[in-house]
């Protein structure tokens, strides 16, 4: 089968399953790791259907062509042994070779690291739960704090150093590559290359406690000089509003109870226990996936946190109405 | 003399019916139709478990459970379905059967088998006393380190869930050890190894297995309470522990575990698929060999769990050539019992049904299994939904069909009366239909790249098909049980008179009454072939023929006879215990023991281990018949 009457039939199978939704599926590869991954897979699949198939038609076939006769009857007939020989030795051994060479050739390149890799150092740590993205470059402008969403420049290798905050996690961008778990007292890494532009969605896939099944994140594949420009803008400290509405919302971030857990460069809110927020405004969504970040969302998890994802660690605070308000707009400022 | 013989024998093994009976029995027959009802109980809780989570899972960001439920019910829906039904459905088997299979009147220890059963039961009521605290177990039952910590995990959840598992080994272990000396201690005269039942096979190979691989899960269970409540460090990477430590000891235990809930199943299908193709089962000696080359191999594939931890390549590679080497002997046997039906005329009851379903359903199983043994691709499948597809294939295909066909199959052996073939059918159909109708659609959810154990998914993945179809299937599969259910309470009251041999089957169990009386067999068999009541229709294996009428009575007490390991040649009449009520007050002292071990009290643990002691004491204590036998042995 070729890849495109394959992407074909499986664009099918997920139009009728899934109606139009876009499934983040590795079966349809958009990564470097994935498309080996993808073309193994392959294999494996057909191979086994066959398998089934021909065991199923075995089993159905023989139990229909001899029935009736003398019920007392007991006998013993027929070449079984040799079935056994052939059919359960040695035709799976060959086969099982030849998957054992496919697995090897693709371990070797998925694991081996590219020629042409980026410079560019990104750790991610997992948290309970959501993600910590950590950009370290030599350059002041090629460092970054942020979160649940990671840019990576399309068509380059990226190395990715995973570390866990608390418990374990596994990091998981299914269309880009396989699991790579993420365990406290151990790093693991996985390089990462996206072929084609895209946002792809990416999920923890270790379970991690309460809201494992809510511990999303993106990874966003773009033109190198648009990733540039996007790393550079994160590396900036905030700016002061000039909106009087925000100013006061920045006092009560830093001054309140935001800023012990949130860090916001550029002013003294200097929290490590949740998401670095400097460019909160730029990212697609706000806790881990969970919902679209737009200003409703914002006003409600601002308030109350645990009604909208029970289990985070973000409180529920106490603001006033006023308060909120002036917090939610200064947090728009940080784009 | 016939009647006097059978009289004494009765007199000698029957239970007396009271209260005491009850608590004290140690008939292998009582104790494993025991087993087999308890089991049955856990298995139809952890589906109900089951299907909360689908409905919670029917559709995207459903609101039916909190994540805080959904969380406990996949954790205790995977501890009930693996530790308190898969393995002791087949316990209930084993026990039942395998007096009956190797012509002996018990257990080779009746007593531990009763205590065996105790021990079963109240740890499992022990584990699901957590539902009335609420505080269920909610890591999985995997329960990886370090969300398992005291710090992440403050209930007592985790608690009862290393506590439990750490009680219920007992149990498993001592099982274990009684049917390995069993298999090799109690076989009929004549039965040789080469003469023994598959699934006796089976049995021996998990017994093998727990007694190496359970200690694993014990230590891994006891550091964690050790981390838990004294305070120490073994998981915590921050402590100088690390948590991989925790994934090392459960798969050493947890692979192998695998096996030990299929081998036996299979080892039924082995023995009774024969049965409905009117002929032997092609290559026994393969299927033999296989069966202990996959208890072995088991052994050597743990790490297949843990592909994703970021391993070196060098070991990843091993440990998937050896995930796929572990294939062969399963195609092995599926070849095998493939030869049999087409060499064979077929008898389709519904035994067979159940028997020709578990066939394919294991195939498919075992071809997923293939799949995620290829590293690579295994980082994309493992911890998504195509597991779970894979995992339930295994175990719902190679477990439950097995333990279906085994129902219908023996339980005419048990109560005396066959089950309906009609509702049978109905039964058969219905929960294969469901079950693939639940559970194919899960690999194509993997597929799509759905996680495990999500309480909910957003729209818009293109999830929601698959899992509403998943759904529904799950929800036919259970009308199939409950079908099962109506077919068993109706059929031990008015289903038609068994017979001994209903199924004109060639094993030494059909030549017991149905039900058995207490001493099973009032003549000792001797053995001449691998099918003592076909003798008369297939060719002789040399050796002349299996004697039912001829043989040791041995009608003084209760005593069965001892044969050597190999050749199964006599060598002496081994003196049977009482019924006792020491196994019961000694899994009572060790209930209490754990609850106190739980609350961390010193005095409800200082009790339950002195009523433990007291126990073991009393057991062991010599009665006056016992020290008459020694004063008339001394020279």
């Amino acid at each position: 089968m070729t890849v495109r009457s394959r992407s074909a039939a499986l664009a099918a199978a997920a139009l009728l399953l899934g109606g139009c939704a876009r499934a983040p599926t590795f079966m349809r590869p958009a990564g470097a790791a994935a498309e080996s991954e993808a073309s193994l897979g392959w294999f494996l699949i057909v191979v086994s259907c066959a398998v089934v198939l021909i065991v199923a038609l075995l089993v159905l076939i023989g139990s229909l062509r001899s029935r009736g006769g003398d019920p007392h009857a007991v006998r013993r007939e027929g070449p079984g042994l040799r079935w056994i020989t052939i059919g359960g030795i040695i035709l799976p051994a060959i086969v099982l070779v030849v998957a054992f060479v496919l697995t090897l050739g693709t371990l070797n390149a998925v694991a081996r690291p590219p020629a042409d890799a980026l410079p560019l150092a990104i750790t991610v740590t997992g948290h309970r739960w959501w993600w910590a993205v950590r950009y370290a470059g030599q350059d002041p402008q090629d460092q970054a704090l942020t979160a649940n969403e990671i840019h990576i420049p399309v068509g380059r290798p990226v190395r990715i150093t995973l570390e866990a905050g608390d418990v374990i996690h596994s990091f998981w961008v299914p269309e880009l590559a396989g699991k790579t778990d993420v365990i406290p007292g151990q790093r693991n890494s996985i390089w990462l290359e996206a072929r084609k532009p895209g946002v792809y969605r990416g999920q923890c896939a270790e379970y991690c406690g309460l809201e494992h099944a809510r511990m999303a994140f993106v990874v966003v594949a773009e033109p190198p000089g648009d990733f540039a420009r996007w790393l550079a803008r994160q590396a900036t400290p905030a700016a002061m509003p000039t909106d009087r509405l925000a100013r006061r919302g920045h006092d009560v971030f830093v001054g309140g109870p935001c800023a012990l857990c949130h860090e916001v460069r550029g002013t003294t809110a200097a929290g490590r226990q949740g998401p670095d927020l400097t460019h909160l405004a730029t990212r697609r969504t706000i806790a881990a996936g969970t919902l679209p970040n737009t200003r409703g969302n914002l006003m409600g998890w601002v308030a109350n946190a645990p009604a909208l994802k029970p289990g985070t660690l973000m409180p529920k605070l106490t603001l006033t109405p006023d308060e909120l308000q002036a917090v939610v707009a200064y947090l728009e400022t940080l784009n | 003399m016939a009647t006097t013989l059978t009289a004494r024998l009765d007199r000698e093994w029957e239970t007396p019916h009271n209260l005491f009976g009850v608590l004290a029995t140690v008939d292998h027959k009582t104790i494993g139709k025991r087993y087999l009802v308890t089991a049955f109980v856990f298995l139809i809780l952890g589906g109900l478990e089951a299907a909360a989570m689908r409905a919670q899972l029917s559709g995207a960001d459903k609101r039916l459970l909190s994540p805080e439920a959904y969380n406990q019910l996949f954790s205790i829906h995977g501890v009930t379905m693996i530790f308190l039904y898969a393995s002791p459905i087949l316990s209930g088997f084993a026990n039942y059967i395998w007096p009956l299979l190797i012509g002996s009147r018990d257990m080779a220890f009746p007593r531990l088998n009763a205590l065996s059963f105790w021990i079963f039961l109240l740890s499992g009521l022990f584990i699901y006393s957590s539902v009335l605290v609420g505080q269920v177990p909610d890591r999985g039952w995997f329960a990886y380190a370090p969300l398992t910590e005291s710090q992440y995990a403050p209930g007592l959840n985790m608690d009862f869930y290393a506590l439990g598992l750490t009680f219920l080994g007992l149990s498993t272990t001592v099982g274990a050890i009684n049917f390995i000396v069993t298999f090799f201690k109690l076989r009929a005269p004549g039965m040789s190894l080469n003469r023994v039942p598959i699934m006796m096979w089976g049995t021996l190979t998990a017994s093998v297995s727990i007694v190496f691989a359970m200690p694993s899960l014990t230590v891994a269970c006891i550091l964690l309470w050790f981390d838990r409540r004294l305070g120490m460090h073994f998981f915590e990477a921050s402590a100088g522990g690390h948590p991989m430590l925790w994934q090392h000891l459960f798969w050493i235990f947890g692979h192998p575990w695998v096996y030990i809930v299929v081998l036996p199943a299979m080892g039924i299908v082995s023995d009774a698929l024969p049965v409905f193709c009117r002929r032997p089962l092609v290559g026994y000696t393969f299927v033999a060999l296989a069966t202990i080359a996959t208890g072995i191999l088991g052994f050597g594939v743990w790490v297949h769990h843990m592909f994703a931890t970021g391993l070196p390549s060098v070991a990843m590679t091993f440990f998937g050539a050896a995930s796929m080497v572990i294939t062969i002997p399963s195609a092995v046997a599926v070849l095998a019992w493939i030869a049999t039906i087409w060499y064979g005329r077929i008898v389709a009851k519904t035994a067979f049904l159940f028997m020709a379903g578990f066939v394919v359903l294991f195939v498919i199983g075992g071809v997923s299994g293939v799949m995620t043994a290829a590293v690579p691709y295994d980082w994309q499948l493992t911890d998504s939904y195509f597991i779970v597809a894979h995992l339930h294939y295994v175990l719902v295909g190679i477990n439950v069909f097995a333990v279906m066909a085994g129902f219908y199959y023996w339980m005419p052996k048990m109560t005396g009366r066959l089950l309906n073939e009609r509702l049978g059918k109905w039964n058969f159909w219905v929960m294969f239909l469901g079950f693939n109708l639940g559970f194919f659609p899960m690999h194509i959810a993997g597929l799509l790249g759905m996680p495990r154990r999500i309480y909910t998914y957003p729209s818009g993945l293109g999830w929601s098909t698959v899992n509403l179809i998943s759904s529904i299937g799950a929800y036919v599969f259970a009308v199939g049980v409950l079908l099962f259910i109506i077919n068993a309470l109706w059929s031990i009251r008015r289903g038609a008179i068994a017979g001994p041999n209903p199924w004109d089957a060639g094993t030494l169990e059909w030549s017991t009454p149905s039900p058995p009386p207490a001493y099973n067999f009032a003549v000792i068999p001797t053995v001449r072939s691998r099918h003592p009541l076909w003798e008369d229709r297939l060719p002789p294996e040399g050796g002349g023929r299996s004697s039912f009428s001829d043989g040791l009575t041995i009608p003084e007490g209760r005593e069965t006879v001892e044969t050597s390991a190999l050749d199964a040649e006599p060598r002496a009449v081994l003196q049977m215990p009482e019924d006792s009520l020491w196994p019961l007050i000694l899994a009572s002292g060790l209930t209490a023991l754990f609850y106190g071990l739980l609350i961390v009290g010193p005095v409800l643990a200082g009790i339950g281990l002195a009523v433990t002691v007291v126990a073991i004491i009393g057991w062991l204590w010599p009665s006056e018949r016992e020290l008459l036998q020694l004063e008339e042995a001394r020279p």
